[in-house]
């Protein structure tokens, strides 16, 4: 079984610093790091892996520096890398993003071998948007199956698997064929801390990189900039909410005031029975 | 030069004619067997705004098994008409099928905005559409606005972990497509003699074409916290001093019949489990009632409270960044304040005052 697991470099969302002027982000005052949830995509992917046997590719698009993810997904057990770095894919939007990926993927799957299955994580915690995957599927005309919770089983012979997928207030039992494209909930596993074998292994590791001019018959309209159909129109500090009242005087009375607010909309108040 | 210049007039023109045979704006509506999700009808207030602005209509787009009597209600919440597309096939919520309906409809009415929830399915079946058509979409949108000049959706949008609002635009492509966060908009009040039309489409979609299956749906509401779901949440931070000053959380919750949530390090402590902590690590809420005690307001903490429709915030400390996104402030002591308002909710609530 080939699984191929598509991650992103990210800025540390949790560290950073803004720019107090033009509220854009200072790249100085973070630290780049693996996009979380896609960690555990490859440390689920490794775990089938041990399951069912295969292969586990790992695809990026990035900077040069990118390198540093493909060498801790190499870390945390997965095979091989792929890079697609390029001024060309810059300044993509998740359509241009998913366009992209889905060449590089096609490209490994005619080069290499099929695949199987791709893993994303559920979202990236720069971009927030969680569209980047199941466009990939789209792209790759294969189902997309979000927010994947467990996989419960693969039948490789029949090319099938059976997942959990969160849904609001639960989760629902899910088939579907293979190849399919599953996004993980982080709640799917616990990353395992990287074997000696591994580090020693990543430390060197070198993942083919490709650039735009490598990925045959790519429409160049449809990357970057050129192929993103969304814009940043502005940005703004988030707004506040209104008011911004503080009660005063004695604490009695400040009770009070409260209490008048909070019933406001009885509705609003579960009653016990 | 002169050539370059006529080319790239030319090419305006074209995407304006292209552009302008999209109109209308519309509502994916989510449907739960006979009920229609709270953030459908939201958005159905939100795109009754848009449409009026831009002069055109605002449609439900509805597919389902057994749905279309859900049209009076969409009506009521402002739609003046419901695409409806109803077979067995789309029973359970599969991203396939209902792409296929989708994708039909959309081909074949051009809307020039499309709204969706930002639900499990919403962000699902948005993300599918978006790329099928080629289009921009928007995420997790909170703000809406629109650019009547230009027939221009501004959807803003939290950005790198909510320290920004962004404003994203589609210039050239259509429809104009954005996911909305539940509670987010607000819903009109339903008025049950508005009239609307009906258009029933059929797409062919057959079972064999579809490569997922639904084996079985497991509910566990109860289980959870289920803050997602609170009109009102009580929360509490490390001001609380110990697990037992937390329980004064649990008991104004309690009373108001509230949700009980957590910061990080609350929870990082053991006072309260996971599935409480509200945040960038743990869930992002949108009560209509959001009281923080003893809370200081990291901004880990503030991206995943800030929607809520009114904050409350009770601290020690004057100058605690909770103060500066709290509709409502109280400077002092939690173990003196919220015990007496506890009291005070009991009596107008119950009407009697339960000493323990």
């Amino acid at each position: 079984m080939h699984i191929l697991v598509c991650v992103k470099q990210v800025p540390d969302t949790k560290n950073a610093k803004l720019d107090p002027v033009t509220h854009t982000l200072d790249r100085r005052s973070t630290t780049a790091i693996t996009n979380p949830d896609d960690t555990h995509a490859v440390e689920e992917a490794v775990r089938l892996k041990k399951r069912y046997g295969g292969t586990v590719s790992v695809l990026t698009m990035g900077p040069p520096q990118a390198v540093a993810t493909m060498r801790h997904c190499v870390q945390l057990g997965a095979d091989r890398g792929f890079m697609i770095s390029d001024r060309a894919f810059a300044g993509a939007d998740t359509l241009a993003t998913s366009y992209a990926l889905s060449q590089a993927i096609e490209k490994i799957a005619r080069e290499y071998e099929p695949i199987d299955l791709v893993i994303t994580g559920k979202m990236t915690i720069d971009g927030d948007t969680g569209q980047v995957g199941p466009g990939i599927a789209r792209r790759l005309d294969i189902p997309p199956l979000t927010g994947i919770l467990k996989v419960e089983e693969i039948d490789v012979e029949k090319k099938k698997i059976r997942v959990h997928r969160k849904i609001e207030g639960g989760y629902e039992i899910l088939e579907s064929t293979l190849p399919a494209l599953i996004t993980v909930d982080k709640s799917i596993n616990k990353v395992s801390r990287a074997s000696l074998p591994n580090m020693i292994r990543a430390a060197r590791y070198q993942p083919v990189i490709w650039s735009v001019n490598d990925l045959e018959g790519i429409d160049r309209n449809q990357l970057g900039l050129k192929g993103s159909p969304t814009v940043v129109g502005r940005i703004f500090p988030p707004p506040k909410p209104t008011g911004g009242k503080k009660l005063e005087g004695p604490v009695e009375n400040q009770v009070k005031e409260l209490t008048e607010i909070l019933l406001q909309r009885p509705e609003w108040i579960k009653k016990r029975a | 030069m002169e050539e370059k210049k006529r080319q790239r007039e030319l090419e305006k023109q074209r995407i304006q004619e292209l552009l302008a045979q999209y109109r209308g704006v519309w509502v994916f509506i989510e449907a739960k067997g006979s009920k229609v999700e709270p953030v459908s009808l939201e958005l159905l207030g939100a795109g009754r705004t848009l449409a009026d602005k831009l002069g055109v209509e605002l449609a439900g787009i509805l597919i389902g098994d057994q749905v279309e009597g859900l049209a009076p209600t969409l009506f009521a919440y402002g739609a003046d008409l419901v695409y409806v597309v109803d077979a067995p096939i789309y029973h359970h919520y599969r991203t396939e099928p209902f792409m296929k309906a989708f994708l039909h409809v959309a081909e074949k009415y051009k809307p020039e905005i499309v709204l969706f929830g930002a639900t499990t399915n919403g962000k699902d079946l948005a993300s599918a559409v978006a790329t099928d058509l080629k289009t921009g979409l928007t995420a997790d949108t909170t703000i809406l606005d629109i650019n009547v000049e230009e027939r221009l959706l501004e959807a803003s949008r939290p950005a790198f972990g909510g320290n920004i609002m962004a404003t994203i635009l589609c210039k050239t492509n259509r429809p104009q497509m954005a996911t909305v966060r539940p509670k987010v908009m607000k819903a009109l009040e339903p008025d049950y003699s508005r009239q609307g039309r009906i258009i029933r489409e059929e797409v062919d979609v057959k079972e064999e074409e579809i490569h997922t299956k639904i084996i079985d749906i497991i509910l566990e509401s109860n289980k959870k916290a289920n803050l997602e779901e609170a009109d009102i949440i009580v929360a509490g931070g490390k001001g609380l001093g110990d697990e037992k000053g937390f329980q004064l959380v649990h008991q104004l919750a309690e009373v108001l019949g509230a949700g009980v949530g957590a910061t990080r390090d609350v929870v990082e402590a053991g006072w309260i489990s996971h599935p409480h902590q509200i945040g960038q690590t743990g869930i992002t809420v949108t009560p209509k009632i959001y009281i923080a005690i003893g809370i200081s307001g990291a901004v880990q903490h503030i991206v995943g409270m800030q929607n809520s429709g009114m904050i409350i915030a009770i601290n020690k400390d004057p100058n605690a960044p909770i103060f500066d996104v709290a509709t409502y402030g109280i400077v002092g002591d939690a173990f003196e304040i919220v015990p007496k308002l506890i009291e005070e909710l009991k009596t107008r609530l119950y009407g009697v005052v339960q000493h323990a």
